[in-house]
C-alpha cells in the first residue's frame, strides 16, 4: 500500500467522494475477488483501477454501489446519486434515444417537462443532438455508450462509476470517447473511479492509476499522473506519457509475474 | 427447467420459419438481383408454383385414382360448386350483420344466411373462428398472467412449469371425453379446448421473454431503486413483447386447429366447419368439402398473418429482426 492512499482514508467519510476501507470480497462459491483493498477517491479527482480480466477490478464498482455487500471492511460513499456507466450500454431497445435518457428522471420521479428538459441538454452534451428519435438499434456502439453516458449526466452525479465503457469499442472510437469524457470531467467537475485493462486509457484519462494484482486483487501500485487539464490527443505521444505508461505497465507486469 | 427447454420453445414451428426464410431469402443475393427483378420474381415465382399445383390438381384423378376419380373433382368444379352457386351478395350481407350481431354486445339482429354451399361454409367458419378466438382471448389472459406469476419468483416458477410441459404433452383427444363429461358438449367445451391447445406456447414464450432481459438491466433498476411493479412495467414487460407476439402467433394457429377438433367432437349447438367437414365426408360430397378445407386453411393462414402483422406492429420499429431483413 502506498502512503497516500493509506493517508487519505484518515477523513475518508467527510471528504472523500468514494473510500475503500480494507474491503475484502469472497464470493459463496470461494472466489476470493478482492483482499484488503483501501483507497480513496476525492472530489474533483478520476482514479482509474487498472487490472487483466478477472482480477475483480469490475467487484470494487459493484461493491462501491451497493450491488454487492463486502465480506469484509466497508465502503464510505453518497449513495442518493451515483453515476453507473456499465460495460454494455444497457439501452432499452423499445425506448429511443430520449426516452432512454429519460429513464432516471422517470425512476426518481422527476415531472414531464424537467425530464425532458435534462434529457435535451444531455444529449446535446455527449453530442446526440438530431438522434433523440432514433431506437438503439439504428445506433453504432460509439454511439450507444455516449446515450448510456447522457443518461447518467441527467442526474448530475457528484460521483461517476465507469465499468470498462469503453472496452467494446474499436480504438478510434475509443481514443474519440476518452477525449469528450474528459471534456466532460473538466465541465462537470466529477470524482470518477474508472476500471479499464487498457494502460494508455487509464494514463491518459486518470489524476491516478491503481494497478490491480492477479485474484485476489489488491491494489499493489498507486501512481500519480500529474498531467492537468484539458489534455489533448496529442499528449499521447509525449514523451511523459510514454514513461507513465511504462511505468504502469511495469507494476502490471511484475504483480502478475 | 434448463436454459435449452427455454430456448426450445422460442422457436417457431416450422410453418413460421419457412415465413421467415421465404421474406429473408431475397435479401441474400441482393447483389445478383435488382430491385425491380426481385418485385417480378416475388410475384411471379408463387404463382408459378401455384400454376403448377393447379395442373397437379388436375392430372391427380387421372395419376392417383383412376378408378375413383370422384374423390378428386377438378378445381374449376369445385369454384363453382363450393365458391359460386346459389351465392349472392345478400347471403354475405346477412352474415356481415350475423358476425356484427355477435361481436357487439346486446345487439341481435335476427338473420339466419342461407342459401348456398359457400354461406353454409361461411357460418360454419364463423362459428369456429368464434370459438378459436374466445379461446385464444382466454388463453392469453390466463397465459399471461401465469408467466407473470412465475417471472416473479423462480420456486413459483420451478413448481409449475414441469405441468406445463405435461400439459403441452398430453395428446389434447385423450382429453376431449373428460372436458365433455365436464363441461358438456357445446361452446364452452370447444372453448376449453382452444385454451388448453393454445396455452402452453403463449404462457412459455411471454416467461422466455420476461426473463430475457440481462442482468445489467435489472443492476440499472435496482440502483436506482425501482421495485417489483416499476421493474415489471418499465423492463420485463416491453422486453418480452418480441417473444409474446411469436408465441401469440403459434397460439393463434394452434387455436384455430383446437376449435375445428372441438367441432369434430363436441357436436351440440350449432356446427362449425369442423362438423360440417364431417358431414360433406360421410356423404362423399367431395366438392363441398373441398371448399370447406380450402375456407379452413384461409382461416388458419388468416389469424398467423394478422399475428405477425400485429407483433410487427407493436415490436417492428425497435425489435432487430433477424439479420438480413
Amino acid at each position: 500500500m502506498t502512503e497516500t492512499a493509506a493517508m487519505g482514508l484518515a477523513g475518508a467519510t467527510r471528504e472523500s467522494a468514494v473510500a475503500f476501507d480494507h474491503v475484502d470480497m469472497v464470493f459463496p462459491d470461494g472466489t476470493h475477488a478482492v483482499e484488503d483493498v483501501s483507497f480513496a477517491v476525492s472530489p474533483g479527482e478520476f482514479v482509474t483501477v487498472v487490472g487483466p480480466s478477472g482480477c475483480g477490478k469490475s467487484t470494487l464498482l459493484r461493491i462501491a454501489s451497493g450491488l454487492e455487500t463486502p465480506t469484509g471492511g466497508a465502503v464510505h460513499i453518497d449513495r442518493s446519486n451515483i453515476g453507473y456507466v456499465f460495460q454494455d450500454a444497457t439501452l432499452m431497445d423499445w425506448r429511443t434515444v430520449k426516452r432512454n435518457v429519460e429513464l432516471l428522471g422517470e425512476l426518481h420521479g422527476l415531472d414531464k417537462a424537467e425530464r425532458a428538459r435534462r434529457a435535451q441538454e444531455a444529449i446535446a452534451t455527449v453530442g446526440l443532438s438530431g438522434f433523440e428519435d432514433h431506437y438503439p438499434k439504428a445506433l453504432s456502439g460509439g454511439m450507444r455508450m455516449r446515450t448510456s453516458i447522457a443518461r447518467s449526466l441527467t442526474l448530475a452525479p457528484p460521483v461517476f462509476l465507469f465499468d470498462e465503457p469503453f472496452g467494446a469499442l474499436d480504438e478510434i472510437t475509443r481514443e474519440h470517447l476518452n477525449g469528450e469524457l474528459l471534456r466532460l470531467f473538466v465541465d462537470k467537475g466529477f470524482a470518477a473511479l474508472f476500471i479499464t485493462h487498457s494502460i494508455y486509457e487509464a494514463v491518459f484519462l486518470s489524476t491516478r492509476v491503481l494497478v490491480m494484482s492477479a485474484r485476489p486483487g489488491r491494489i499493489v501500485a498507486d501512481i500519480e499522473i500529474p498531467f492537468g487539464y484539458p489534455r489533448s490527443d496529442e499528449l499521447r505521444f509525449d514523451a511523459g506519457f510514454a514513461e507513465l505508461s511504462g511505468l504502469v505497465s511495469h507494476e502490471l507486469r511484475s504483480a502478475h509475474a | 427447467m434448463s436454459a435449452t427447454e427455454k430456448l426450445q420453445v422460442e422457436v417457431p414451428p416450422a410453418a413460421s420459419m419457412a415465413e421467415e426464410d421465404l421474406a429473408t431469402a431475397p435479401g441474400i443475393i441482393p447483389a445478383l438481383t435488382t430491385k425491380r427483378q426481385y418485385r417480378h420474381m416475388s410475384l411471379l415465382g408463387p404463382l408459378a408454383v401455384f400454376a403448377a399445383f393447379i395442373g397437379f390438381w388436375y392430372a391427380a384423378p387421372y395419376l392417383f385414382f383412376s378408378d375413383r376419380k370422384f374423390l378428386v373433382p377438378p378445381p374449376h368444379d369445385v369454384l363453382y360448386v363450393a365458391f359460386i352457386e346459389n351465392a349472392t351478395l345478400g347471403q354475405l350481407w346477412d352474415l356481415l350483420q350475423l358476425v356484427v350481431s355477435d361481436i357487439v354486445p346486446f345487439l341481435t339482429i335476427d338473420v339466419e344466411p342461407e342459401g348456398s354451399v359457400l354461406i353454409d361454409n361461411l357460418v360454419a367458419l364463423w362459428l369456429t373462428t368464434k370459438v378459436a378466438l374466445t379461446g385464444l382471448f382466454f388463453a392469453i389472459v390466463l397465459g399471461t398472467l401465469g408467466a407473470m406469476l412465475m417471472s416473479q419468483a423462480r420456486w413459483i416458477e420451478q413448481s409449475f412449469y414441469p405441468y406445463l410441459i405435461a400439459l403441452q404433452a398430453v395428446p389434447i383427444l385423450a382429453l376431449v371425453p373428460l372436458i365433455g363429461s365436464f363441461f358438456g358438449f357445446g361452446f364452452t367445451a370447444r372453448v376449453i379446448v382452444c385454451i388448453i391447445i393454445s396455452f402452453f406456447p403463449i404462457v412459455a414464450n411471454t416467461l422466455f421473454g420476461l426473463l430475457s432481459a440481462e442482468r445489467g438491466y435489472h443492476e440499472l433498476l435496482s440502483l436506482h431503486g425501482a421495485g417489483r411493479l416499476i421493474r415489471l412495467r418499465k423492463l420485463m414487460i416491453p422486453a418480452a413483447l418480441p417473444a409474446a407476439f411469436t408465441g401469440l402467433r403459434i397460439a393463434a394457429g394452434l387455436s384455430v386447429i383446437g376449435a375445428i377438433v372441438g367441432d369434430f367432437f363436441f357436436r351440440r349447438g350449432d356446427p362449425g366447419i369442423g362438423s360440417l367437414l364431417d358431414v360433406y365426408f360421410a356423404r362423399i360430397r367431395q366438392e363441398e368439402l373441398f371448399g370447406a378445407t380450402i375456407l379452413s386453411s384461409l382461416l388458419g393462414i388468416a389469424v398467423f398473418v394478422f399475428f405477425g402483422w400485429l407483433g410487427r406492429l407493436v415490436t417492428g420499429a425497435w425489435h432487430e429482426e433477424r439479420a438480413g431483413t
